[in-house]
């Protein structure tokens, strides 16, 4: 079960564990194939390029292993997919929840990734 | 990429995708400038179950295939920028986006649709996933046994509000007006559902919680009288608003904000085209913005052809 995106997909706890012990930054989207996630995906895979420091990856909402995620502490008070989560070095530094602009994407790469 | 191009089209929803499609088929040199996700409105609906030929499809995957049949036939599109500066009056229009790069066109055609409208009340930026939703379908399920509050009494709200009650143990209306404007049969069901009540001439003016939402404040309008209630979850459907900030001053629009146009997507600048949910009308439907699109697209072809004859007499 993988979402339709070209982004890399993560569908085990086994990738989750490599996609972010094998890159200093990443960003994953815990979600589904949604109206509130698409524009979130959308975003991610135009902004592959031009980040290239940063690892883009996402997640099926519903899939067991997806526990990695939602499970989060950073994620507790959350109630709106997709949820996002910004790992660096292996640690969260910054979660957010519900659909996201380019511009809010890109102001938490910036910031917490630098560009 | 060449700078220059026959055809110019701000905005990748149903309308936009239409022009394009249509535009490039006919070998007139088309580009999309998109703000935001391409699909618009369209990615946001979860099943179209209207479109004509289609029996069921997803809003994603309806806009997916516009975009590809566009791109098929050679129209370029760009997506997630901002256009920050339009030049719309002579034979060249301009568009300067966000990168400071111009694009320039003998027509523009303007489809950048319309947004969800939101309440402006303190809080609601802040408790957006946090207690504060958009789409039922999306978040309803984190709401399960909750106490919710939705706000609207359009069809949207009131058809959402009756589909909430499989999750929620409560769900409170709340209007703004004495009366509903949805359809009857919307309002019927949802006043015969008894997880359901209302709150009627009421408004949220304040969202409050600590890390997620646990209040918010209404406001009786009619006595101006406030109060205090306990909420789990706010999801709120109050319409939509055109796209159409950036245009004030620049082309003409209606009280409503919406852009005017006759019936061939004309506006009141020659060479400038509307379609979409950006234009007035009364029903806003993928079907109506592709039929949008398509005129637009057709007599902006026209235009274009006329303008490219009339130079080569010239020459």
């Amino acid at each position: 079960m993988s979402l339709k995106t070209n982004l890399t997909h993560i569908e085990s706890l086994e990738d989750h564990k490599s996609v972010i012990e094998n890159n200093e930054n990443v960003m994953v989207c815990c979600g589904r194939m949604g109206p509130m996630c698409i524009p979130v995906y959308d975003v991610m895979e135009e902004l592959e390029n031009e980040y290239t420091n940063i690892k883009f990856a996402d997640m099926p909402f519903d899939s067991p292993d997806a526990r990695v995620i939602r499970d989060l502490a950073e994620c507790r008070n959350f109630s709106g997919l997709p949820f996002t989560v910004y790992y660096k070095n292996g640690k969260v530094v910054k979660a957010t929840s519900s659909i996201q602009t380019r511009d809010q994407v890109t102001s938490i790469l910036d910031e917490q990734f630098g560009k | 990429m060449d700078n220059h191009f026959d055809s110019i089209i701000i905005g990748a929803g149903a309308a936009g995708l239409t022009a394009g499609i249509y535009l490039s088929r006919a070998k007139v040199s088309t580009l999309i400038l998109n703000e935001g996700t391409v699909g618009g409105q369209l990615v946001l609906t979860h099943e179209v179950a209207n479109y004509p030929g289609v029996e069921h499809v997803s809003g994603y995957e309806l806009a997916r295939t516009m975009k590809q049949q566009a791109i098929s036939f050679g129209c370029k599109i760009r997506s997630n920028l901002k256009v920050t500066s339009l030049q719309l009056e002579g034979e060249i229009k301009s568009v300067e986006i966000n990168n400071k790069e111009t694009f320039t066109a003998h027509s523009v055609i303007i489809a950048t649709g319309g947004k969800s409208r939101m309440i402006g009340a303190p809080g609601e930026a802040e408790f957006k996933g946090r207690g504060i939703s958009y789409c039922a379908t999306c978040d309803g399920d984190f709401f399960q046994d909750k106490e919710i509050i939705v706000v609207g009494g359009g069809n949207a709200a009131l058809e959402e509000a009756v589909s909430l009650t499989k999750y929620a143990s409560k769900v409170t209306i709340v209007h703004q007006f004495d009366h509903f404007q949805a359809f009857e049969h919307y309002s019927d069901e949802a006043k015969k559902n008894e997880k359901i009540n209302f709150i009627m001439e009421t408004k949220i003016t304040q969202f409050m919680g600590d890390e997620k939402l646990q209040s918010v404040t209404l406001e009786h309008i009619p006595s101006g009288d406030l109060s205090e209630m306990k909420i789990d979850g706010v999801f709120i459907f109050i319409g939509y608003v055109p796209n159409t900030e950036s245009l004030e001053g620049i082309i003409a629009l209606n009280p409503n904000k919406e852009i005017i146009v006759n019936s061939n997507m004309e506006t009141n600048i020659t060479g400038v085209f509307a379609a979409g949910d950006s234009i007035v009308k009364r029903f806003r439907q993928v079907t109506t913005a592709v039929a949008d699109g398509t005129i637009a697209a057709l007599v902006s072809a026209d235009y274009i052809n006329n303008i490219k004859k009339q130079s080569e007499v010239l020459v």
